[in-house]
Order: structure tokens, then sequence, then C-alpha cells
């Protein structure tokens, strides 16, 4: 075996662990802290790819972000440890075969498919051929984009406020 | 050099892994951190088609996952803590006040 494709096994076994982790653990901090393996896993792979803006960028919104986010949200809502997260049993055998169906299609497809053969990549800087498409094809996404964060922000800002009676 | 169809598989494994955390936990937040698993799935497919196909759009179009996906973490936070100060439960199913 490659070396390439051990390391690649690595990556996707962590990566996958911690996805399991974060949905089937019964403790919630856990699951918080097992999505950082998570969102590590997948910036690893997003170097494996070829992609090194991009992995940075995960690893700054994602880890420095959404994660101190969700941790906020878990250490503020206080008892939150001993609000139930029971699951009940009624919902999760339906839940589990959906999805493992599911998922058997979407692996079938994937075998099944004659994707175009990788070409072997030249590894580049990617940053600067980013920065032109956002101020060329992708200009009005982009500004878009900025808009949307600007009211996320706003909503957030209103949304958790302490409401003052008059 | 990994072909691209084992990235395919595993982002298919990751996404599976959040859709049934949105199906059977019964907690707002990790609902709320399995829905960010389904869009680093996809995400990871972009970038696997981006370096397949050697074009940068896939790139390009992750960054917009990402800020929809930043939107939507702190307007679900936003949401669940607010929820949690009125009702003291962050149960979905007890959510049903508009229920008809």
């Amino acid at each position: 075996m490659e070396i390439s494709t051990a390391v690649f096994y690595l990556i996707a076994l962590i990566t996958v662990g911690s996805a399991a982790v974060v949905t089937f653990s019964r403790n919630i901090i856990y699951s918080a802290f097992s999505l950082l393996g998570t969102f590590a896993g997948v910036a690893g792979l997003y170097i494996f790819l070829g992609a090194d803006f991009v992995a940075g960028v995960q690893l700054l919104i994602y880890v420095g972000g959404i994660l101190v986010l969700i941790l906020f949200a878990v250490m503020l809502t206080h008892r939150i440890t001993d609000v139930e997260i029971t699951n009940r049993a009624a919902g999760r055998i339906p839940a589990l075969v959906i999805v493992g169906v599911f998922l058997a299609l979407l692996i079938q497809t994937v075998r099944e498919t004659p994707w175009v053969k990788v070409k072997e990549v030249a590894y580049q800087p990617t940053t600067a051929k980013i920065g032109d498409l956002f101020l060329e094809n992708y200009l009005l996404p982009f500004e878009l984009a900025s808009l949307v964060l600007l009211a996320a922000m706003i909503g957030a800002v209103v949304l958790s406020r302490k409401e003052i009676k008059e | 050099m990994v072909p691209l169809d084992y990235y395919l598989i595993l982002s298919a494994i990751i996404f599976a892994i959040g859709v049934v955390g949105v199906l059977i936990r019964r907690n707002l937040i990790i609902v709320l951190m399995s829905i960010e698993l389904m869009l680093n799935a996809v995400n990871l497919t972009f970038i696997a088609f981006a370096n397949s196909l050697g074009s940068m759009d896939g790139q390009v179009i992750v960054f917009f996952v990402m800020a929809v996906a930043a939107a939507e973490a702190v307007i679900g936070l936003a949401i669940v803590i607010s929820v949690f100060r009125h009702r003291q439960s962050l149960d979905p199913q007890e959510m049903q006040l508009l229920k008809w």
C-alpha cells in the first residue's frame, strides 16, 4: 500500500470516528469536542486534495469560529447536561434503516459511475486563483454572501439579547 | 494518488452520519452539530470534484457553503439559547406551540 493511501485511511478513520461520536455520544460535551476531530480531519483531506487555502479557512472558520460558538451555547444553556438527551426507541430503528438504505444507494451510485480518471495534480498555490474568481465570475454571489452574513449578525444580536420589558 | 471514489464514499458516510444525528437525537444543539457534519461532507465532495476535474469553481463554491454554514450556526445557536431561556428544554418534540 502506498504511504499516501495509508495516510488517507488514517485521516478518514479519525474523521468518521469523531463524526460517529458526535452523533451517538450521550454526553453533549463529548459530542462538541469530537466535532473538532471531524473538522480537523476534513481540513487534512482538503490539504490532501491540494486545496491549501480552503484547508486554512476550514480551520479558521469551523474550528476557530463555529466550534467555539457551539461550545459557548453548550456552556451558556446551564443545566444542559441534565436536559434529557435520551433517544426514543420508536424513532430510532426506522431512521437507521432508512439512512442505511440511503447510504447503500449513494455508495452503489458512486461505485458504478465511471468517473473521469484523476489527473496527476500539480500542487500549486490556489489563493490567487480563488481571489480572481471571487472578483470576476462570482462577484454577485460574493456580495450576496456578505449581505447574508450581515443579516445573520444582526439577527443573532436581536435574538439573543435579554428582553427588556418597558 | 487516492482515487475520487474514496473521497465520495467517505463524504457519503459522513453525510449519512449527519442525517442519522438529525433524525434520532432529541437535543437541538446536537441536531445543529449534525447539520454542520452534513455541510462538511458536501464541502468535501466539492473539493474532491474540483481536484479531479482540475477546476477552481468547486473551491470557490465551498466558501459560499461555509458562509451559509456560519450564518446558520450563529442564528441556530441564538434561537437555541432563547428557546432554552423560555422553555428550559431543548427537545424539538416539545416545541409544538404552533402545532394545529
